[in-house]
């Protein structure tokens, strides 16, 4: 059997020793650190199926799952009996039972008896859980082949249920997917298109469709078409969660990456109770009826579309590159030290791979990996930290470069976003999540994603036209994000920041309308008459994986280094300014000794240096001159000049 | 059709175990942690709402009479009428009520508190290990009765409610909360009369003075509310009727407890506090259509047409199965239409955003609002609502015997308060006060004590703003505020309180960021950029509900920010419009509207706090604070510091600001938390000392005030101008006083008055510096123009029309000619805005008229 049954069996018999009426046993307690202990046990974690690669209907209800996700919305707290009591009606036997970990009491033939004494009232809240918004196909693919214990889910799977989900058409879905993801300017287009924000909530419901059809065909999938699983992006699939939090939810946050284990409950009864409720006029409950229909349909989904976890324990993901050992980079000195030792020679590979890209252009190539590893790492008052929003001017609109500009970059990153900013989709798209009080949910925007997710932004799309109250909104709340960090979250009557951490690239013709911490101005060296073909020949391929890995992991350690100035740097970048401003004041602002503290921080980082050298500031300072040199050459006048 | 107002199990436990009670409640000391594991463990017990679950209950045959002839008779058989039991069952038909004229008029039921008819009594003396037992003597045998589960005692607690009212005396009231009321009466006594005047049969009783006047009472009110409550009704009505005997009301008077203490934050609700009043705060965001909630069925039998009335039962009617008239069983039908129904309404309140932690999203609950409170509030009001907390099972499923192990929970609502609602009218002390817990105050305090706290504070600003030392200490008096005063007895009007900031400077200086810093600092603060916002927006507008055809007023930036600060950047980018609607709010306080048949006054006290780029792209040094920003002098007078942000070029400041920039780039979290004052502590304090400090002038004060004046008028009249006018009077009288609160000081002392003149001072020094004479000149801001350029313009009409003169008799002039003409004889530079102000002027003087290209001269 495996390892997950085998650790939920291990509850079952923590709980039948357990004398649950005693609040202060402290049982609760021993469980969690039970499970903690087991997965801090070497790979152990890769033993416990996963929901995110998994089909939920290969899974045994009840077993121990866990699922690498965000929280997409907080419900209320609810109460629930943490242990009652049970009545055989013909014995008249009674045993006591613990309501933790379940959705449904467990009664069998024996009832609940609600006047028991020894009834505990606990509290438990629920987060809605979706998997990270953006998550590049090859996060899920290298996850999913580290889940080594794939082959006992299918093996065991096809027998006991009657429709048998064969090998040829799964990977058949596999490669459906692959085709889409490959070639996304084709599959993308019409989601972050033209249609997309009303448009989507219809599509991922088809989608949803299709996939019960294929996977799991059941009763529910005349509803689950209605279901809108509030994925924050158009064209997201995969399984939401219902993630009941037992512990210390106050310490979690909207959009935190969490990897939870926990136990799977998708008991059929959950599906019959809201069920039941649409088939019956309510009229007999009037504390039901109260719910509009639309919250019951968004707080209880049926269980086979929209699982509950009982969370045991959560890992917040400080990342979700897969290609990392899990544990932090503190812990695993071993993998540092070797990653760290390449790093100067990866750079060099990814530089010259980013050139290409570039056309050629070096220097906006050095830029997009500064960028590319920039994170804002704390938070002075409203002042965001080691944020680095970049802005490409100069790119040709001709031939979808920028498209296939967005690809290669997908490759690189664990989780992106493009947004072409037409004029229909700001008019359009809904960027900001905002409150619907009549389903009591936050329903999602764009804007809603998980940390360092990389955002395009392809202002090339922009044409002349009037922007409406949406489309200066979204403006608006793109210009917030480039600017402070956080997106104004629209609660009807108020509106509510959350701070974010995203990091923003705007591609545009000449200089953006939306603010940025640097621009450059991008000098092609090649003009390829075929720009379609140059970039397909330059562009790695899936097939040479393990050199697009190194540079991945690259990206993400880069990231995650820890960095100081010594007061020795301090005092010479201090000298610095002061020199700079003597000669001419007008020359360097603070601002622009903001900018090149980031740009110092960042290259240090880059090279794999955890500190600031005379030599990066040094030439930290440099390309950015060469940078501000090329911009006064390309100074075009359109009105979006400070 | 059942209601969701009973709550489940603690009734159904006491109906269904009266024989033995002694096992429960009454041997426990009476203490709110027994009570605890009471809710715990029989309240939260489901209402079996199936009949087969009920039969379930071992005790329920006993008392199938109870539900079978609910109606049968008011109280259960074994209480004697003559028993002092009697006031332990408050029926909805006061029948067995001593005094005539309370019978006399009906009671109306109260769902908001559930069915409490039929609580029955225990006696302690049926406890057999009774300490005191055999001391206790005949006539007090009724003290020793208490509602069964709960150790209040109706006699005891009506008496002690009657005492409350009748000797309840307001220490601490003031004339202006309790309009027309003798405050040196007990209070409640006349809001009695009060209602045999108006005739409108509801008490609004303040649990706080409650609990400062008895302690106990207060505790039992709010543990056991359900109870309570009726005895409080009782209570107050014979005290009424005895009083007021002729008075007619519609209804019995009902008691309305509000404030209680329990809790503050529906986020911190908990199992805890089930059954118990409380009392959140919240948003109102939903509110549903009213329900009609049977409270009373009438059943008629088909066979003899004998009516029966059945009332409901915690939420269930119990149908009668056999006509008591003629015997037949299942005759009887429900007649609907002779049924007794009461309104009822759910409103989903949501938690307010202050009380949320960041990064979490707003909880929200359910609330049932009955009778008279329904259509009380609407979707956007704040509301303090107090309220009895409730849990409710989810529904048993009849086919399953496995249950959603979930309970619902809402408030069934007593009192609701709107905590914005008196902005018509003044300061709501209620609604603003914000708890400090003692550590706290004690904290705050401490700081306050410290000599430096001023720099202190103005340090811990916007830490990562660098320097600018001045602009922060006057933003700190900003967040403070002065002290607000009322004249509209004199006629006066109300004297703003608030202190208005303007910050103009080279872009890029971070005027924005120190915007950001206040709108996150302070919890009424709004955000708007000049460039985006319209005249609409920023005040209020009406709107017409589709749905309901309902005129509503929705309101802007400015009456959102009332009692707060709104920020709004890129001030120049307004258009005049906008900025209009300013010239109200930044000296009077208000907002008049007229719209829609909607004519109305709206408060508006906010501080603005704005921040504007020079015209052209750089701040042009010779040029006066108005050319640089092109703002209306009007509304620059009304701005009460004017700041300049600019790049200060030199050396050392140069060197300090590197220094800062770089250890904000390499600091830990934690070095940055150990240097400076937590944006929290920052907060608390300000809002403490908005709270509870109310500086006034002192005589040495008033007196530096007045000298400090008179010092400003004379540094102009030397040079023949006015340098300082009332308004820059009241604005230091502000700063002071604003000062003042910083320090906690009940008295506006003189240091106070030294200090808004420093930062008085150094703002004009920046702001209304003449460049052409570099002196401070307060015309500038005041009427537009320096005093020595108004002087130039007049010399320079002169000599223009000298020059005219000169001419001899020419009708017409070429303006260009003309204007080399005086460029030539003049030894100063002649722009042409000088020069077309000349013509102005001699144009006033109707000694010429301009068209076009063409000077004639007139006469």
């Amino acid at each position: 059997s495996t390892t997950g049954e085998s650790w939920s069996l291990t509850l079952t018999i923590i709980y039948s020793k357990t004398d649950f009426s005693n609040p202060k046993s402290g049982w609760e307690a021993k469980v969690v650190e039970f499970f903690k202990d087991r997965l801090k046990e070497k790979d152990a974690h890769t033993w416990v199926p996963s929901l995110n690669d998994v089909p939920l209907h290969y899974l045994k209800p009840n077993s121990l799952v866990k699922f690498r996700c965000l929280i997409q919305d907080m419900f209320d707290p609810e109460f629930f009996m943490g242990a009652y009591e049970t009545v055989d009606p013909s014995t008249n036997a009674k045993v006591l039972r613990c309501g933790r970990y379940k959705d449904v009491t467990e009664c069998g033939v024996s009832l609940v008896d609600f006047n028991s004494r020894n009834t505990v009232t606990a509290e438990r809240q629920t987060f809605y859980c979706v998997p990270i918004p953006g998550e590049n196909p090859w996060v899920k693919e290298i996850s999913s082949s580290l889940f080594v214990n794939a082959a006992p889910y299918q093996a065991r799977v096809v027998p006991s249920t009657s429709y048998a989900p064969t090998r040829q058409k799964r990977s058949y879905e596999e490669d459906d997917m692959d085709d889409m993801d490959t070639q996304p300017q084709k599959q993308r287009e019409p989601h972050s298109g033209i249609n997309s924000s009303q448009g989507h909530t219809e599509q991922h419901g088809n989608g949803d469709c299709k996939r019960q059809e294929t996977e799991a065909p059941s009763s529910q999938t005349a509803s689950a078409s209605h279901l809108d699983l509030n994925f924050p992006l158009p064209g997201e699939k995969g399984p939401s969660c219902l993630v009941k939090v037992y512990e210390d939810w106050d310490s979690f946050k909207l959009n935190d990456t969490l990897e939870v284990f926990g136990i799977l409950s998708v008991s059929p009864a959950l599906s019959a109770l809201a069920d039941e409720k649409d088939a019956s006029s309510s009229i007999l409950d009037p504390t039901e009826s109260m719910e509009t229909a639309e919250e019951q349909r968004v707080h209880s989904p049926p269980a086979s579309l929209v699982p509950r976890l009982h969370m045991l324990y959560a890992r917040p993901l400080p990342h979700n590159n897969p290609l990392l050992p899990s544990a932090t980079l503190e812990d695993n000195s071993a993998f540092l030290s070797s990653t760290l030792s390449e790093m100067a020679s990866v750079r060099a590979e990814l530089l010259t791979y980013l050139t290409h890209v570039l056309l050629g252009d070096a220097l906006a190539a050095e830029y997009l990996i500064l960028h590319l590893i920039s994170n804002v790492y704390a938070r002075r008052d409203v002042l965001p930290l080691g944020k680095f929003a970049m802005n490409l001017s100069g790119c040709p609109a001709a031939a979808l470069y920028t498209q296939r500009f967005y690809q290669i970059i997908q490759q690189l990153v664990p989780s992106s976003f493009y947004l072409g900013m037409s004029l229909q989709n700001m008019n359009q798209m809904r960027l900001v999540p905002k409150k619907d009080y009549v389903a009591n949910r936050l329903v999602s925007g764009a804007l809603q994603l998980a940390r360092n997710t990389f955002l395009f932004l392809d202002e090339t799309h922009l044409e002349q036209g009037q922007l409406d109250t949406t489309g200066v909104r979204n403006v608006t709340a793109l210009g917030n994000l480039i600017s402070w960090q956080k997106v104004d979250y629209d609660f009807n009557y108020h509106q509510m920041e959350f701070p974010c951490n995203i990091n923003v690239l705007i591609a545009s013709e000449g200089r953006s309308l939306l603010p940025s911490d640097c621009q450059i101005h991008l000098q092609s060296q090649v003009s390829p008459p075929n720009m379609e073909e140059y970039l397909s020949n330059i562009q790695l391929h899936p097939q040479t994986s393990s050199q697009l890995n190194k540079f991945r992991i690259y990206l993400s350690v880069a990231r995650q280094l820890d960095y100081s100035i010594s007061d020795e740097m301090t005092k010479s970048v201090e000298d610095d300014f002061v020199d700079m401003r003597k000669d001419d004041p007008q020359s360097v602002s603070a601002e622009d000794l903001h900018r090149m503290l980031v740009v110092a921080r960042l290259l240090s980082l880059s090279l794999g240096q955890t500190s600031l050298t005379r030599d990066s500031w040094l030439r930290a300072k440099h390309i950015d001159m060469l940078r501000r040199s090329r911009m006064e050459q390309h100074q075009c006048v359109n009105g979006n000049e400070p | 059709m059942s209601s969701p107002t009973s709550t489940p199990g603690r009734k159904r436990g006491r109906d269904g175990n009266p024989a033995t009670p002694s096992s429960e409640g009454p041997t426990s000391p009476p203490s709110q942690r027994r009570r605890g594991q009471d809710s715990s463990n029989g309240d939260l017990m489901p209402m079996p709402t199936s009949p087969a679950t009920d039969m379930l209950s071992p005790a329920a045959p006993q008392d199938t009479s109870l539900f079978s002839s609910p109606r049968a008779s008011v109280l259960p058989n074994e209480v004697d009428m003559s028993s002092p039991l009697m006031y332990g069952t408050p029926s909805s038909r006061v029948e067995g009520t001593p005094r005539s004229s309370v019978r006399g008029t009906p009671a109306r039921q109260r769902p908001d508190l559930g069915s409490v008819r039929k609580a029955p009594q225990v006696d302690l003396h049926s406890e057999p290990p009774s300490a005191d037992g055999a001391v206790a003597s005949e006539p007090n045998a009724g003290q020793r009765l208490v509602i069964w589960g709960t150790d209040v005692n109706v006699g005891t607690c009506k008496e002690k409610f009657q005492r409350f009212l009748q000797r309840f005396i307001d220490p601490t009231a003031t004339e202006d909360e309790n309009a027309g009321l003798d405050l040196n009466e007990p209070l409640y006594m006349q809001k009695l009369e009060e209602i045999s005047v108006v005739g409108d049969p509801v008490l609004n009783v303040n649990c706080l003075q409650v609990q400062s006047f008895d302690a106990e009472l207060y505790r039992q009110l709010i543990c056991y509310p359900q109870e309570v409550i009726p005895t409080f009704d009782m209570a107050v009505n014979e005290l009424f009727f005895e009083r007021f005997p002729d008075s007619i009301l519609e209804y019995q008077i009902q008691v309305r407890p509000y404030n209680a203490l329990k809790t503050r934050n529906m986020r911190s609700l908990n199992p805890e506090d089930i059954d118990q009043l409380i009392t959140i705060s919240g948003m109102v965001i939903r509110t549903s259509q009213l329900i009609p909630e049977m409270q009373e069925a009438f059943f008629q039998c088909q066979v003899c047409a004998y009516s029966t009335r059945v009332e409901v039962d915690r939420g269930r009617i119990a149908e009668p199965a056999v006509c008591r008239h003629c015997n037949n069983t299942h005759s009887l039908a429900l007649v609907h239409n002779r049924s007794a129904f009461s309104d009822k309404q759910m409103i989903k309140i949501q938690e307010s955003p202050e009380d949320m932690p960041a990064g979490q999203t707003p909880h929200t609950t359910i609330v049932y609002a009955h009778n008279d409170l329904v259509d009380k509030v609407q979707p956007g009001d704040r509301i303090n609502i107090t309220g009895i907390y409730r849990a409710v099972p989810m529904r048993v499923s009849p086919i399953q015997s496995n249950v959603k192990s979930v309970y619902k929970t809402h408030i069934d609502a007593i009192h609701f308060r709107k905590t914005d609602e008196k902005r018509l009218h003044g300061l709501d002390e209620d609604a603003e006060q914000k708890l400090f817990t003692e550590d706290r105050v004690q904290t705050l305090k401490e700081l306050a004590a410290k000599p430096d706290v001023y720099e202190r504070l103005s340090s811990a600003l916007a830490p990562s703003i660098y320097e600018h030392e001045d602009i922060k200490k006057g933003i700190l008096l900003q967040l403070f505020g002065g002290t607000r005063k009322d004249f509209s007895q004199t006629g006066r009007g109300n004297f703003r309180a608030e202190v208005n900031i303007l910050l103009c400077g080279d872009p890029g200086t971070s005027k924005s960021q120190l915007l950001q810093y206040v709108f996150n600092l302070v919890p009424r603060g709004q955000y708007t950029s000049g460039k985006g916002s319209s005249a609409v927006g920023l005040t209020a507008y009406v709107m017409k509900d589709p749905e309901t055809r309902q005129l509503v007023l929705q309101t802007g930036a400015l009456v959102l920010s009332d009692n707060g600060i709104c920020c709004i950047d890129e001030f120049d980018k307004m258009s005049d419009s906008t900025r209009s609607v300013l010239h109200e709010v930044m000296e009077q306080q208000t907002l008049s509207i007229a719209k829609a048949g909607i004519i109305c006054q709206l408060n508006a006290r906010t501080a603005v706090l704005a921040a504007a780029n020079p015209v052209e792209s750089q701040w042009n040094p010779k040029k006066t604070t108005i050319e640089n920003i092109q703002l209306p002098h009007t509304l620059l007078s009304r701005f009460d510091l004017i700041f300049l942000m600019l790049d200060p070029q030199d050396e050392a400041y140069d060197r300090r600001l590197a220094h800062h920039l770089v250890s904000l780039y390499y600091q830990s979290e934690e070095q940055i938390e150990e240097e400076f004052l937590d944006m929290a502590v920052l907060r608390d304090y300000i809002a403490y000392a908005r709270t509870y400090i109310n500086p006034r002038l002192s005589e040495e004060a008033s007196q530096a005030l007045i000298e400090a004046y008179v010092d400003m008028r004379k540094i102009g009249s030397g040079r023949g101008m006015v340098s300082a006018y009332p308004r820059q009077l009241e604005s230091l009288i502000r700063l002071a006083e604003a000062h003042a609160k910083v320090r906690f000081s009940e008295k506006v002392e003189t240091i106070d008055v030294e200090e808004a003149k420093r930062l008085h001072r150094e703002a004009l020094k920046q702001s209304a510096t003449d460049p052409r004479t570099g002196f401070v000149d307060i015309s500038i801001l005041t009427t537009g123009m320096s005093a020595t350029a108004r002087k130039r313009k007049e010399e320079v009409a002169q000599a223009l029309k000298k020059l005219i003169q000169a001419k001899g008799k020419t009708p017409a002039m070429k303006y260009q000619q003309l204007l080399d003409d005086l460029r030539g004889q003049s030894e100063t530079a002649i722009t042409k805005e000088l020069f077309d102000e000349a013509l102005r002027s001699l144009a006033d003087e109707d000694y010429l008229t301009v068209t076009g290209k063409t000077v004639r001269l007139l006469a």
